[in-house]
């Protein structure tokens, strides 16, 4: 069955999944089997999206799915397994962009594929950028910001978290991020979208 | 300033209306022109706007800008300060028209921050208000309809966007919600009854709101008219864009269902979504049409969000976006106002699809942003103008030669033969004046036709 739950959230079957994910567990299924087949499931979607074969609105629609199976497997779980993660990562929109939508995907995936991910929200000042990689450890920054406005603080932002350790590595991305604005902003790598960020944290991570 | 349409309007075709609006565009008659350079230089830049529209070679290819908050910044003033300092705005703005060498109309984002306050407007933040002076105006990303609402903006969309829709966004017109349907007017005994329900003071409110949002609307209009006495009257700068419009997809998926909402819908209740957006399509022409009758220039800019490449497949842009984006066109271009596709993002995945579709000829015109351009020209350079594409990222972090190489491979690629405009990708907020210039000599110097 389990198989089956790939299947219908792969092919955006909202109701049929939810209701396999229950039925797993009414028919005994452990927590972590109906969660494992989400991650599988995820993963396809995933690949789908770096092949340009899947977008936004499936995106959008498995992160909604796996959401309400969470709901369902939660009151199962007696103790949180204790799930390896690939590393830490803290992203945020920077100071002066308000824009979530883009952040949001990309805090969903890096979740999704195993990281530890601290979303410090939107219009994100330099300050709480350092104070949460200070706090978490976490070697791997994300900036993101749509508007061009988002240039120069996230130049503000990656030299002020490699002054407090340069081993943390930043990457940025956003509506009008290119190449250019990563040599610019003194940051590491330029990711073109989710995918590219999940990729880019795993070579680091 | 308007005009007034000719009496045999409904007679004419789509060609004769555009070619009758552009001509009342581009004529120098009962325009402030103040002196013979003045005259000359407006002669010249509308002519030059006209000939790539129609996709006959210019004289050099039109040099235009985007302009947002680079305005303020580039003069020293900042955003807030366009906001809500007409003076200094008007005198940052003649700064930058003078100091760059321009040909068209350059407003930068001159706003009458004091009607956002009196409306008390939720759908955007801007500077000066939630925002510090120094940032730019942002759109407040939300649900402002919900799912179970979609039957009642089928069945009646004007009504939702004033009695639903308005009421959540500006706190102000919250009275709006409780205006009652004007089916009374059309009987003596009725008339009465149907006044009656204007008594709620929430209403009397809302329109005490809207009568001095429109006073503050004429001010602006005011301080607009001085900028122009300058900037028409002295430098003889056309205007180019006379009005907004959205696709319909757009008005649906960013203002009131938000991205998370429709792309839900999207797979939810696909059904739904599609009668929305066919409901909105006269609404959107309507919108387009309205506000070029109103300016006197027939150009109405479309920005483009969510059909772009990556947000959803070419199968579903087929299905939910272009159909009624593509009927908001027709409907624009046949009231021969000229649809100016402001297009985000890339759009590689869906010039086929647009190329193919039949669109009038030489009556659109489309600003790409990151869209290969000679892919663009391929596919569009037989029957419609393109333009854009330079970087936002060059004009900030790049040097003068990169930006004048980036033009002049442009130049290369897309002038030949005429319909090709310059216009950088993104709206400028943030610029260095060297790469501006940069910008602006190289068009000059190379795009030259004859």
């Amino acid at each position: 069955m389990s198989q089956q739950l790939i299947n219908a959230i792969t092919e955006m079957q909202e109701e049929e999944a939810v209701a396999l994910a229950q039925q797993m567990l009414d028919e005994g299924a452990s927590p972590s089997a109906v969660l494992d087949a989400c991650k599988q499931a995820m993963d396809v979607i995933g690949q789908r999206f770096e092949k340009g074969e899947c977008f936004i609105p499936e995106l959008i629609l498995a992160g909604e799915m796996l959401s309400q199976v969470a709901k369902i497997v939660k009151p199962h779980i007696q103790q949180e397994a204790a799930e390896k993660k690939l590393g830490k990562v803290v992203v945020g929109t920077v100071a002066g962009d308000i824009h979530d939508i883009a952040k949001d995907i990309v805090v969903f995936m890096l979740d999704i594929n195993g990281f530890e991910v601290t979303d410090l929200g939107v219009d994100v000042p330099v300050a709480k950028f350092v104070e949460a990689v200070k706090a978490t450890g976490a070697k791997i920054v994300g900036l993101s910001g749509f508007l061009t406005l988002a240039y120069d603080p996230m130049k503000e932002t990656t030299a002020a978290v490699k002054a407090l350790d340069p081993e943390v590595k930043v990457m940025v991305g956003g509506g009008q991020i290119d190449e250019q604005i990563r040599e610019y902003t003194g940051a590491d790598a330029y990711g073109k979208d989710a995918m590219a960020a999940v990729a880019i944290a795993k070579g680091w991570a | 300033m308007a005009n007034t349409l000719p009496d045999n309007w409904n007679k004419l075709t789509p060609e004769q209306k555009l070619d009758w609006r552009l001509a009342a565009w581009s004529s120098p008659e009962g325009k402030p022109l103040n002196t013979p350079q003045a005259v000359a230089n407006f002669t010249a830049a509308t002519r030059r706007y006209i000939d790539v529209l129609k996709l006959r070679e210019p004289d050099r290819v039109p040099r235009t800008l985007i302009l947002g908050d680079y305005v303020a910044h580039y003069a020293g003033s900042n955003p807030g300060e366009f906001f809500y300092d007409y003076p200094k705005a008007i005198a940052a703005t003649i700064k930058f028209c003078k100091d760059f060498d321009i040909e068209y109309g350059a407003g930068g984002n001159f706003m009458p921050g004091k009607l956002f306050d009196r409306l008390g407007y939720r759908l955007y933040r801007w500077p000066g208000g939630a925002l510090a002076p120094t940032q730019g105006f942002q759109f407040v990303e939300g649900e402002y309809m919900t799912a179970d609402e979609y039957d009642a903006l089928i069945a009646d969309p004007e009504s939702f966007a004033m009695r639903v829709f308005t009421p959540r966004v500006m706190g102000a017109l919250g009275g709006l919600g409780m205006v009652p349907s004007f089916f009374g007017t059309v009987e003596l005994p009725f008339v009465p009854f149907m006044l009656a329900g204007f008594s709620a003071p929430p209403t009397h409110e809302a329109f005490k709101a809207l009568l001095e949002a429109n006073q503050i609307v004429l001010e602006w209009f005011g301080a607009n008219a001085q900028l122009g006495a300058v900037t028409m009257g002295e430098m003889g700068l056309p205007g180019t864009m006379g009005g907004f419009s959205k696709a319909p997809f757009d008005y649906l998926g960013d203002s009131l269902r938000g991205t998370r909402g429709i792309m839900m819908d999207m797979y939810r209740r696909p059904a739904k979504v599609l009668a929305a957006v066919e409901r909105l399509v006269p609404m959107a022409i309507q919108m387009g049409v309205g506000a070029a009758n109103g300016s006197g220039t027939p150009f109405a800019m479309l920005p483009l969000h969510k059909g772009a490449d990556g947000f959803m497949s070419n199968a579903d842009f087929k299905k939910f976006y272009w159909p009624t984006l593509k009927a908001t066109i027709e409907g624009i271009a046949q009231e021969g106002v000229v649809p100016m596709m402001f297009v985000e993002g890339g759009y590689n995945q869906r010039l086929d699809i647009i190329a193919e579709s039949g669109l009038p000829k030489a009556a659109t015109m489309w600003i790409f942003d990151q869209t290969d351009m000679a892919q663009a020209k391929a596919k569009f350079g037989s029957w419609a103008c393109i333009g854009g594409n330079v970087p936002a990222s060059l004009f900030k972090a790049g040097t003068p030669e990169q930006i004048g190489d980036y033009v002049k491979k442009l130049v290369d690629v897309c002038a030949p033969g005429g319909g090709f405009f310059l216009s950088p990708g993104a709206v400028l907020d943030q610029a260095k004046a060297e790469n501006v210039h940069a910008y602006l000599k190289t068009a000059k110097d190379l795009g030259v036709y004859r």
